[in-house]
């Protein structure tokens, strides 16, 4: 057999494969190395810890109202380890860390739900309209800027109007929007990776059209996309919290920060001497927004490092 | 002589340009890349192309593969590729394979380099299984001068010259008929470029598998073609044997590409005379009437403007496109 490398000879020793270094490995190392975005993804880790695990350790259920502390809220229901109500009580003697907990809990399954709709739905209709192009192309993105257009704030609260205030229709009318965005940007992502050579050895070689798009477009869009999504969570909390605010997201007794932070205001604006109410909900939320938009950054900077 | 394994017959391929600043409905305008091109390929020949940069080479072989839309008969093995419905089309290009120019932007940076090279292998035969996978990415990798264990690397931890041989490991893994080659070693280091010719040689007499070897750099092409095809603006110029192009070439166009390869000797280099073709490419978009090259042709007459030249036959197997292809090229006399 010809050889045109002497290095060649080596391999008959070395058989061994070698790990490779791949971008994935290249982009965490970088990450890992920006200590705000590392940092705020401890702060996520904690929250989320705090969100799913806090239920343990919580004294009373959510819905349990303390009659004893009816009217004397101001004084006996403040915080404290005592009483056991680590975060106070609310207006109605409910225990806020349990509620704060569940409200927490909520709120990043909003934020993640609307979140992986986008990444599934959005990159995969971004990337078949952007890779197949034409006509599908231009049908497919219109419809997307058909639904842009409509207000969406308003459908959605017509949508809890009209079929009454579920868990299932908020995460139904969150869905259906949060993908729209994430669709144009992975649409015209492919439009530049569907020129690279890559793409074309591939047609060349005889791969399918929908193998193309799931190996050498997604791959190449994910960078992109999990950046987008991480900033698409606080978003999506943000809405679900003014849907909350304005008293048409979820039901008692089930609760969530939006609710939590807008009963809050409601008793500082009146003048009540709990302002932990308010407080507690607030920190968690703001932290919660902080630490995504801190991660999402993060994200940023290691995956596409040449557009610093 | 054996059957021709690749029969191209008056392939012409055409872009729609949207008129700037037009309606959706105004009609594009047509940009001729490739007009009327035909060759035939015989198993285990070398067909050299080249061309200045605008010439069409590269939408030449992607029309016979198919990536771009084409008119015209492109015969592969007894098949028209024409006529294929897509899914047969597909299985097809097990047997036609390419390497590109920029060795890195054709691996996908997110898959390790087995995986790039067992592509055609798991598309074509997918219930191969993973170790016999493995194993024949190995030998392939070892057959083009790539260490076997560096199979889990990525493509973005290798040197030009060894993604090329990636490049050419996958195209090869499944034993193809016809290799096109475009522009393989143009984005490469000479050295590095000498290396990847031999090692295609190489390859081509071991697996005797016909090629066609795009370039625009007429020395590199000589070395490692059978035949040469001279393109200028989609049309064919001259075809003719390796030898017989660069010892008499008869087109003009040919005669100043021979004549401005340098000489690999600086006193010699420095003392003979360099004729330089004046002007630039004409626009594809407006072609120039009858004879393409007569813009820049030292010899064109009113008659290059008016009819376009068919093939002339001027000797053995050496075709010309030019009515004046027995005439002395003046320019190349006074610089002579």
């Amino acid at each position: 057999m010809a050889l045109t490398d002497p290095a060649t000879e080596a391999s008959r020793t070395a058989t061994r494969p070698e790990k490779g270094r791949s971008l994935w490995t290249d982009a965490r190392r970088r990450f890992l190395r920006n200590r705000a975005a590392t940092a705020a993804l401890a702060v996520l880790v904690l929250i989320a810890i705090f969100a799913f695990g806090g239920g343990f350790v919580a004294q009373y259920e959510r819905d349990y109202v303390d009659f004893t502390l009816i009217g004397i809220n101001a004084s006996k229901g403040v915080p404290s380890f005592e009483t056991g109500h680590y975060f106070g009580t609310d207006a109605e003697g409910r225990d806020l860390f349990a509620r704060t907990v569940q409200g927490t809990r909520l709120s990043l399954l909003i934020g993640i739900v609307g979140s992986l709709v986008a990444v599934v739905v959005g990159t995969l209709y971004g990337a078949i309209s952007g890779y197949l192009g034409g006509r599908v192309d231009s049908v497919m993105m219109r419809i997307v800027d058909i639904l842009m257009s409509i207000p969406f704030m308003f459908v959605l609260i017509l949508l809890l109007v009209i079929f009454g205030r579920s868990l299932l229709m908020l995460f139904i009318g969150i869905g259906l929007i949060s993908w729209l965005g994430m669709a144009r940007i992975a649409r015209g992502q492919t439009l530049t990776i569907k020129n690279k050579e890559f793409v074309e050895a591939a047609i060349a070689t005889g791969v399918r059209p929908l193998t193309i798009i799931l190996r050498h477009i997604v791959p190449n869009l994910l960078g992109i996309v999990v950046v987008y999504a991480t900033l698409l969570i606080p978003e999506m909390i943000i809405y679900e919290s003014f849907i909350s605010f304005l008293g048409l997201g979820v039901q008692e007794p089930n609760t969530s920060l939006g609710s939590l932070i807008s009963s809050g205001a409601s008793q500082v604006l009146n003048g009540g001497g709990e302002p932990w109410q308010l407080y507690f909900p607030l920190f968690f939320f703001v932290a919660t927004l902080f630490a995504f938009f801190f991660v999402g950054d993060g994200l940023r900077d290691a995956l596409d490092p040449k557009d610093r | 002589m054996s059957a021709p394994i690749l029969q191209v017959s008056d392939l012409r391929v055409t872009f729609d340009v949207p008129v700037r600043g037009g309606w959706p409905w105004t009609p594009p305008r047509k940009l001729q890349a490739v007009g009327g091109i035909s060759f035939d390929l015989r198993p285990g020949e070398v067909l050299g192309v080249v061309g200045e940069s605008g010439s069409g080479k590269s939408t030449l072989a992607r029309a016979i593969i198919g990536t771009v839309p084409s008119s015209g008969r492109v015969v592969f093995d007894g098949q028209d590729l024409g006529n294929l419905v897509p899914g047969a089309r597909r299985s097809r290009r097990r047997d036609i394979q390419m390497i590109f120019q920029d060795p890195l932007a054709a691996l996908n940076p997110r898959m390790t380099v087995g995986d790039i090279i067992a592509e055609p292998l798991v598309t074509h035969h997918p219930k191969t299984p993973r170790a016999e996978v493995r194993r024949r990415v190995a030998e392939i990798m070892d057959r083009v001068g790539l260490l076997p264990n560096l199979m889990n690397r990525y493509p973005h931890e290798f040197s030009g010259g060894q993604c090329q041989r990636i490049g050419i490991a996958r195209a090869l893994i499944l034993r193809p008929k016809l290799l096109i080659c475009d522009e393989p070693v143009s984005a490469l280091d000479v050295s590095v470029q000498a290396q990847v010719v031999n090692l295609l040689r190489e390859l081509r007499r071991e697996l005797g598998i016909a090629m066609i070897f795009i370039a625009h750099d007429l020395s590199v092409v000589r070395h490692i073609s059978d035949r040469v095809m001279v393109m200028y603006l989609g049309r064919l110029m001259e075809t003719a044997t390796a030898k017989a192009i660069v010892e008499t070439p008869r087109h003009p166009y040919t005669q100043f590409l021979i004549a401005s390869v340098p000489i690999p000797d600086p006193e010699l280099e420095r003392a003979r005379p360099r004729p330089v073709l004046e002007g630039d490419l004409p626009s594809p978009l407006a072609p120039p009437s009858g004879c393409v090259f007569r813009t820049r042709c030292p010899k064109a007459r009113e008659r290059c403007a008016q009819e376009p030249p068919p093939a002339y036959d001027v000797g053995p197997a050496h075709r010309a496109t030019c009515h004046y292809w027995d005439e002395p090229t003046p320019m190349l006399e006074a610089a002579e």
